[in-house]
């Protein structure tokens, strides 16, 4: 077991690094500088959210009580969990089992997944609403003793809605092409106890796209529930 | 250690091997670096034909040569084509490529694979808004603001867009590339206080680019999906804010000028040093600079929006700190003059567009500090005074770098020496043809001329002709090069691993450097810049 790991460890250190470690730590390093410039492009949404958001704060909380808490609330819970079996798989691939990583990674795959259909089912309910921004644009509160009071700049909310989202759900679609790709690698035995920096980065990556949504989620759901409406 | 005369020519990067498809799919930072030269070199020639149009226009009073808009075209496309296609990757992508992993004693970039495909990125972005320029172009100014860039444009500002948005990730990735090779990358011995300070500019620009980019990347982004979906985030009529576009753009490309001038800096303070035959002056200084200017950089973009509607307190506090950079910025002109001083001074070809850079970039940064005083920026906002200062700093600061280092590792690069007669001749036609262009333009600025007009009032003609002469100087002064240094590839005299007698990891290695930079991995045990106790003849690796 021990000779195999060196074997594949040799196999995948690259020409201009001196040893295993060293490329282990550069990669590392470079996954978690890649990082940060995701945090500084999500940062200008994030910036754009907040500056809005006080300025226009009824109409925000107008606009984020169309959004289905249960479905966002559940899609939360299917984050977190998929987060789990990625730091499991992670684990299993750190102690040199390719086959439970296997496992775990597939769950998060099927979570991933199951994320995106739920997100799709908001999508349409928003769509057939009407409550996409641009010419079909058309926003009512649903009660008819407090009509909607600033319907422009509720646009502004559902905008920065689909922006964000969209642009999450779109790291999500990449993340499980990547988890994907990690699996056929770890299963056709490229990863052992010396050598398991991908799936290391990969997990970074998810993460990463977990903590985003837990951002969102209250920042575009739970605005407020008294105020409004 | 010998020196054996060497008469059949050792493997180097450059014949290890042929054919398109070792360059196009190399992975050898090398290659990527002269993949990157031609690259930015066609966009130079572009962006420099549209900027020889806008001379001609200017040359009459009269708007005879192009109608108003082709004019908004041309100088629009002038600039997004030198910022965003040259400026920007000019010395990181081509110099920095080629010599941080040299200098710092490594076989490569950290991520060999993630720097070619920065190339590829770059490249799609370019044919990207190329395309958009040839299906007619844009008319918006290279800033993009809205709401006329998302409502009432009628041009290519998708595409135009979208190029800048691709061309942002390859930028992204250089500057991911650099911060993890000097990290992690340094040969034994290469402590962060022997580091050439051109690693220590290139790692606080790709400190900015790893940090800014990613913001403008998503404002354009935004303007976008404003154009294609109506929504408002940054159109007052759909409830947006048009200045929170200004912030937003202004937070990437306020630092972004940063970028551009820092990896200049850096190829200034090895030329100075080593043709003065000094240590620099203050090395711990000039590194910080470096970083302090990158970090002030991030605090001082609001300082071109003082007319725009932002509160006079806001305007107030970002006057101030814009004085803030004239401080590491001029910390790093006085020691490059300190560095002169009792130097040992050769005036070959870099060192001449060292001078030329540190008059031109002082002029540059000091009529900044005009520009960053509230009541000053009021009168001459939006007029040819601030061109004048901008391209001051970007052509007689960033280009003259540039054209040093060119000249300065061109040897390294290539194994061939440049003819110094007709190098010394274009270094000053450059540099009187660059004064004639932009001197002219203060003052007709300080008179009140606005920027981005086709035609102008009769008194300013004669000032302008002068101006439109000095860039047919200043063209000679670009052409010259790019004949003698094609010319030199074949017929140039073969060069030296040291031809300057230069410090440094990359000249302890032949020129042109083996695939893998060294034959041995260096153990550096010397301070940086030790001329003052390094031999003089040719140095070799110590061990």
């Amino acid at each position: 077991m021990a000779t195999s790991d060196i074997q594949v460890a040799e196999h995948a250190l690259q020409h201009h690094f001196a040893d295993m470690e060293q490329q282990q730590e550069t990669s590392t390093f470079g996954m978690w500088m890649f990082l940060v410039t995701e945090i500084m492009f999500f940062g200008g949404l994030f910036c754009a959210y907040l500056v809005y958001r006080a300025s226009y704060y009824q109409a925000f909380v107008e606009g984020s009580q169309k959004m289905n808490i249960w479905l966002g609330a559940t899609n939360t819970a299917v984050l977190i969990c998929s987060s789990l079996s990625m730091a499991l798989g992670v684990r299993a691939a750190q102690m040199g089992k390719p086959k439970l990583m296997a496992v775990l990674l597939l769950i998060t795959i099927v979570l991933g997944c199951g994320f995106l259909g739920i997100k799709a089912v908001e999508y349409h309910e928003h769509w057939v609403n009407h409550e996409f921004p641009g010419p079909n644009f058309h926003f009512e509160t649903g009660d008819p003793a407090h009509p909607a009071t600033d319907p422009v700049h509720t646009e502004i909310y559902f905008s920065l809605y689909w922006a964000m989202t969209g642009l999450h759900a779109l790291h999500m679609v990449i993340g499980v092409g990547l988890v994907t790709w990690i699996i056929i690698a770890g299963l056709g035995g490229a990863y052992s106890r010396a050598y398991f920096t991908p799936v290391e980065n990969v997990g970074l990556y998810w993460h990463f796209v977990d903590l985003v949504w837990i951002y969102l989620f209250p920042l575009l759901y739970l605005i407020s529930k008294k105020h409004g409406g | 250690m010998a020196t054996a005369v060497q008469t059949v020519e050792r493997e180097n990067y450059l014949n290890s091997d042929y054919g398109i498809k070792s360059w196009l799919l190399t992975t050898d930072h090398k290659r990527i670096a002269l993949l990157y030269l031609v690259s930015i070199t066609a966009m130079f020639w572009i962006g420099g034909f549209f900027a020889m149009l806008i001379r001609l226009e200017l040359l009459t009073p009269a708007g005879d040569l192009v109608s108003s808009d082709t004019y908004n075209k041309l100088f629009t496309m002038h600039g997004i084509i030198m910022v965003f296609f040259f400026l920007i990757p000019s010395v990181p992508a081509t110099l920095g490529n080629f010599l941080i992993p040299l200098m710092v004693g490594a076989k490569d970039l950290a991520f060999p694979r993630v720097n070619l495909l920065s190339w590829y990125i770059y490249m799609v972005g370019a044919i990207t808004a190329l395309t958009a320029m040839v299906m007619g172009g844009v008319d918006t100014g290279w800033t993009f603001y809205t709401p006329f860039s998302t409502t009432y444009s009628n041009t290519h500002v998708m595409g135009a867009a979208i190029g800048i948005f691709i061309t942002g990730f390859s930028s992204i990735l250089t500057g991911l590339n650099f911060i993890v090779t000097i990290h992690r990358m340094r040969a034994p011995g290469m402590t962060w206080r022997r580091l050439p300070l051109f690693c220590w500019a290139n790692y606080a620009a790709a400190l900015i680019m790893v940090l800014g980019t990613p913001v403008v990347a998503i404002t354009l982004l935004l303007v976008a999906l404003e154009r294609a979906f109506n929504i408002g985030i940054f159109n007052p009529q759909l409830g947006g804010d048009p200045l929170l576009f200004q912030h937003l753009f202004w937070f990437y490309s306020h630092p972004a000028v940063y970028i551009m001038i820092l990896p200049g800096m850096g190829v200034i303070n090895e030329i100075v040093t080593c043709f003065s035959r000094k240590r620099v002056f203050g090395y711990e200084f000039v590194a910080l600079a470096s970083i302090a200017i990158a970090v002030l950089g991030f605090l001082v973009w609001a300082h071109h929006m003082f007319v725009a509607g932002i509160s006079v307190y806001a305007a107030l506090v970002f006057s101030l700190l814009s004085y803030l950079v004239a401080i590491p910025s001029a910390v790093k002109v006085f020691n490059w003059t300190a560095t002169l001083y009792k130097g040992s001074i050769r005036y070959e070809t870099p060192m001449l567009y060292a001078f030329g850079f540190i008059g031109l970039f002082t002029v540059g940064g000091l009529t900044g500090v005009f520009l960053a005083s509230l009541g000053v920026d009021v009168h001459v906002h939006d007029t040819y005074f601030v061109v004048a200062h901008f391209h001051y700093v970007m052509v007689g600061g960033m280009v003259m770098a540039y054209m040093a280092g060119l000249h300065f590792w061109w040897p390294k690069i290539t194994g061939r020496m440049y003819p110094e007669a007709w190098a010394k001749l274009s270094a000053l036609l450059v540099f009187v043809g660059f004064n004639t262009t932009f001197l002219p333009l203060f003052i007709v600025g300080y008179m009140g001329l606005p920027r981005r007009y086709h035609a102008y009032p009769p008194e300013f003609q004669v000032l302008n002709v002068l101006s439109t002469a000095g860039a047919s100087i200043l063209a000679v002064g670009y052409v010259l090069p790019m004949i003698y240094f094609l010319w030199s590839l074949r017929y140039g005299e073969p060069a030296p691993p040291n031809p300057w007698n230069a410090v440094g990891l990359e000249w302890m290695t032949p020129s042109p450097p083996p695939t893998h930079n060294f034959d041995e991995t260096p153990i550096v045990t010397w301070e940086a810049y030790d001329y003052e106790h390094q031999p003089q003849e040719e140095v070799t690796v110590g061990h």
